[in-house]
């Protein structure tokens, strides 16, 4: 007797996102990056599409990183003491699609850049490289709303994704953002029902759901991990199931929670048992960007070169039979 | 699947008699679907009707053991898809490849790194679980090199061979320690069902067609070797992705009892970080058993930290005992930092703490497990609450001064406490790993 496989049918899907405008459409950068549009839980292929791959941004500073460990920063090389170069390099060598930059270098306690000095950094940053931007800001939130305004203005219709607006505070970023034509990071704290009210703030000031991608906000590996990926789920199931203020694609920052967890970073000296911090680094971020793909990622900030190239290759290899 | 009340009502007599001690067989069959009464107060229920009830308490996805003595565990007994809908019941076991072609010496060296691979994370020991000895020559190199494996593990073992003249006797070595055996396919399975059965082992079906699989794993059932994985062999990750889910849907959702196994997944891929993120991938959707070739340590810290991590219980973080810990030879005048009772919160803490090797002591205060940042917003880490927990533990009588350390993340209450408790806040760094600094600073 055959066997009856049991096929999900959704109501409803995954808002797709565009990030970046060619010159055809207004902007000047040679690619756009597509995300979301999944129309059914991730990877089974057979009873759901999913049009588009989940993807990696190459995580950049405008300054030179501070706190990052070692061996990360060897692993770029001596380019992460030039922002530009650190950028150019990403695309060239590591071929990447999209790049985040973080503004940390405007935040009070990393240098305090001014806003026009940042916008100017965004102006030059998109004569430099051609792929589409992430601009995220540097984590000071009255800093930032003076300065990612400042930004979106310098980025006019490229069709960034700027970030990262949060309950408290959303107006200001999402009216740059609609002025300018581009889309927006919505920041939760781990928490659906937050993520679901934001989204419908953001919407009733006219910027369409589909121009909203959420940040769940994730732990690393054995930090957390298992809440935002629960978060995701939910979130993925409710917006499959039909409601549409859940159904934006997820960005997940696996670079900067990975390298701050003690497993990342502590030397094999001190201690013996984990092995090499070289391999447990890398290992650390592509573990955690593998279960936040299984949950439903679509946009990975990482921050290893090898842990993104065997990211890619994972998310290649996935996407294979979907052909 | 569980039976509705009206369900269990269609099965029994109908003749109201009251014998059970309800007035109405629909009152009874209520409270069976609840499990709150027995079927055996009912003297008139058929034969029939019994044994589909009993079918019906079963788990669907059978529990099964594998070894024997402090190293056994189970996997199966699932009952959801999702985490958040209750919880995955039973960590999927973790195990290593070894070739029985390798030389005595390197067979050694793989052991040995098996036996390191055991990691204390928040306060709990992470260890895989199992050593699979695969065959690729003769019955006699198998053997002896199942010997040397008895020789130097404890842990539950998997033999990979299909050559029931090896398979034979390799079991007479290990009888009764409930080993797996590795594989069952269409034109092996009556054999070696039968040595299943008689040496009480564990055996993996496979086909790669979940027909012909659902198909053998009934036939296999039928012969008599009722514990069983399934294995739907070698695929891309994707369609791995669909054949675990399927079979995890099929035995939860349609109670298809030839689907309602445990399953297990091979990995081999040379290359340690595919090895890793695929490994990562089965854990996190449904493999009940997984093996391996990588026994990197700092690969398997990784995958199993996410094993404990899937397998949490969402409704129940892992918490420790709120109180006051000593750190070290802590004393009168030795600092004190407050956390909350959340087990990721104190460890965290602790090893930081630790490695200042500056004594301590650590206030665990009681936020129902929550972490810091979580427990200040639902209102389980106040002033009100620090008090109390320092009343609670007597932590005034155990010092010489009345100073606290507190976590960076929560500094906005330091006034408040200050005005209300008496002690003095010192507002200590936001992230723990500056914790050995700064109490090198402060003391």
């Amino acid at each position: 007797m055959a066997t009856q496989l049991m096929i999900e049918k959704w109501l409803g899907n995954v808002s797709t996102t565009t990030i970046g405008a060619t010159k055809a459409e207004g902007g000047t950068r040679a690619n756009v990056v597509k995300i979301g549009g999944e129309q059914g839980l991730p990877f089974l292929f057979q009873e759901a599409a999913m049009p588009n791959k989940p993807v990696i941004a190459f995580e950049v500073w405008d300054i030179p990183p501070v706190d990052w460990p070692d061996e990360l920063v060897k692993s770029l090389g001596s380019v992460v003491n030039d922002p530009f170069a650190w950028a150019e390099k990403c695309v060239s060598e590591y071929k990447a699609k999209i790049l985040c930059v973080r503004m940390q270098g405007a935040h009070p306690d990393f240098g305090n850049k001014s806003a026009d000095d940042s916008a100017k950094f965004i102006s030059q940053l998109l004569k430099k490289v051609s792929v589409p931007l992430i601009i995220v800001g540097s984590g000071d939130d009255q800093k930032d709303s003076q300065v990612l305004p400042l930004c979106c203005e310098a980025a006019k219709s490229e069709r960034c994704l700027v970030g990262s607006a949060v309950q408290e505070n959303y107006k200001t970023l999402v009216g740059a953002v609609l002025a300018d034509g581009h889309n927006i990071i919505a920041e939760s704290p781990i928490d659906i029902n937050i993520a679901k009210q934001l989204n419908i703030l953001i919407s009733d000031m006219g910027l369409s759901l589909d121009r909203i991608v959420i940040n769940p906000t994730i732990g690393a590996l054995g930090y957390g991990l298992e809440y935002a990926y629960s978060i995701m789920e939910r979130a993925r199931l409710a917006a499959l199931a039909g409601d549409k203020t859940v159904g934006s694609p997820f960005i997940c920052f696996v670079g900067q929670e990975t390298w701050r967890t003690k497993e990342a970073m502590i030397s094999q000296k001190e201690f013996p048992a984990w092995g090499p911090e070289a391999q447990r680094g890398v290992a650390w971020e592509i573990v955690t960007a593998a279960a936040l793909i299984q949950a439903g990622a679509d946009l990975l900030v990482m921050r290893h070169p090898k842990a993104v190239e065997k990211v890619n290759k994972y998310i290649g290899s996935l996407m294979e039979s979907s052909l | 699947m569980a039976l509705s009340g009206l369900d269990i009502y269609k099965l029994l007599p109908k003749t109201n008699c009251r014998e059970c001690g309800f007035a109405t067989c629909l009152a009874f069959a209520m409270q069976l679907a609840k499990k709150s009464v027995s079927l055996e107060k009912c003297p008139y229920v058929s034969e029939e009707a019994k044994k589909i009830l009993e079918a019906s308490s079963q788990p669907p996805i059978k529990l099964i053991t594998l070894g024997t003595g402090e190293t056994k565990f189970d996997v199966g007994n699932e009952a959801v898809m999702f985490r958040h809908e209750e919880k995955f019941h039973h960590e999927c076991g973790i195990g290593f490849i070894i070739e029985d072609n390798l030389k005595d010496a390197e067979i050694k060296v793989l052991l040995n790194k098996i036996n390191q691979l055991s990691f204390e994370r928040v306060g709990l020991q992470l260890n895989v679980n199992l050593v699979a000895l695969k065959q690729n020559g003769q019955a006699g190199r198998f053997i002896e090199a199942l010997k040397l494996v008895l020789s130097s593990t404890s842990l539950p073992l998997v033999l990979m061979s299909d050559n029931v003249a090896a398979l034979r006797p390799a079991l007479e070595l290990i009888r009764d320690k409930k080993p797996l055996i590795y594989q069952a396919n269409k034109n092996n399975f009556s054999e070696l069902a039968k040595l299943a059965i008689e040496f009480k082992a564990v055996l993996v079906v496979q086909d790669t067609d979940l027909d012909v699989l659902s198909g053998l794993a009934q036939e296999i059932n039928k012969l008599g070797a009722v514990d069983l994985l399934l294995d739907t062999g070698k695929k891309s990750i994707s369609e791995k992705i669909w054949d675990l889910t399927q079979i995890r849907r099929l035995a939860l959702k349609k109670s298809n009892r030839s689907f309602g196994y445990p399953t297990i997944v091979i990995v081999e891929e040379n290359d340690p970080y595919e090895e890793a993120v695929e490994v990562a991938t089965y854990i996190s959707k449904y493999a009940g058993v997984i093996l391996m070739k990588g026994i990197e340590a700092w690969e398997s810290l990784s995958l199993l930290t996410l094993r404990q991590n899937i397998y949490t219980d969402p409704q129940k973080p892992l918490q420790i005992e709120p109180k006051l810990y000593p750190v070290g030879q802590a004393g009168k005048s030795s600092p004190v930092l407050v956390t909350t009772n959340f087990s990721l919160s104190y460890y965290t803490v602790l090893s930081e703490v630790e490695a200042s090797k500056i004594p301590s002591y650590i206030l665990s205060v009681d936020t129902e497990g929550m972490s810091v940042l979580t427990a200040w917003a639902a209102e389980k880490f106040t002033p009100g609450k620090i008090s109390d927990s320092l009343n609670q533990f007597g932590v005034a009588d155990m010092l010489s001064h009345k100073n606290l350390i507190m976590p960076g993340y929560v500094a906005m209450i330091s006034g408040e406490f200050e005005d209300t408790s008496g002690w003095k806040i010192t507002v200590g760094p936001k992230e723990s790993a500056g914790l050995p600094s700064f109490l090198k600073n402060v003391s």
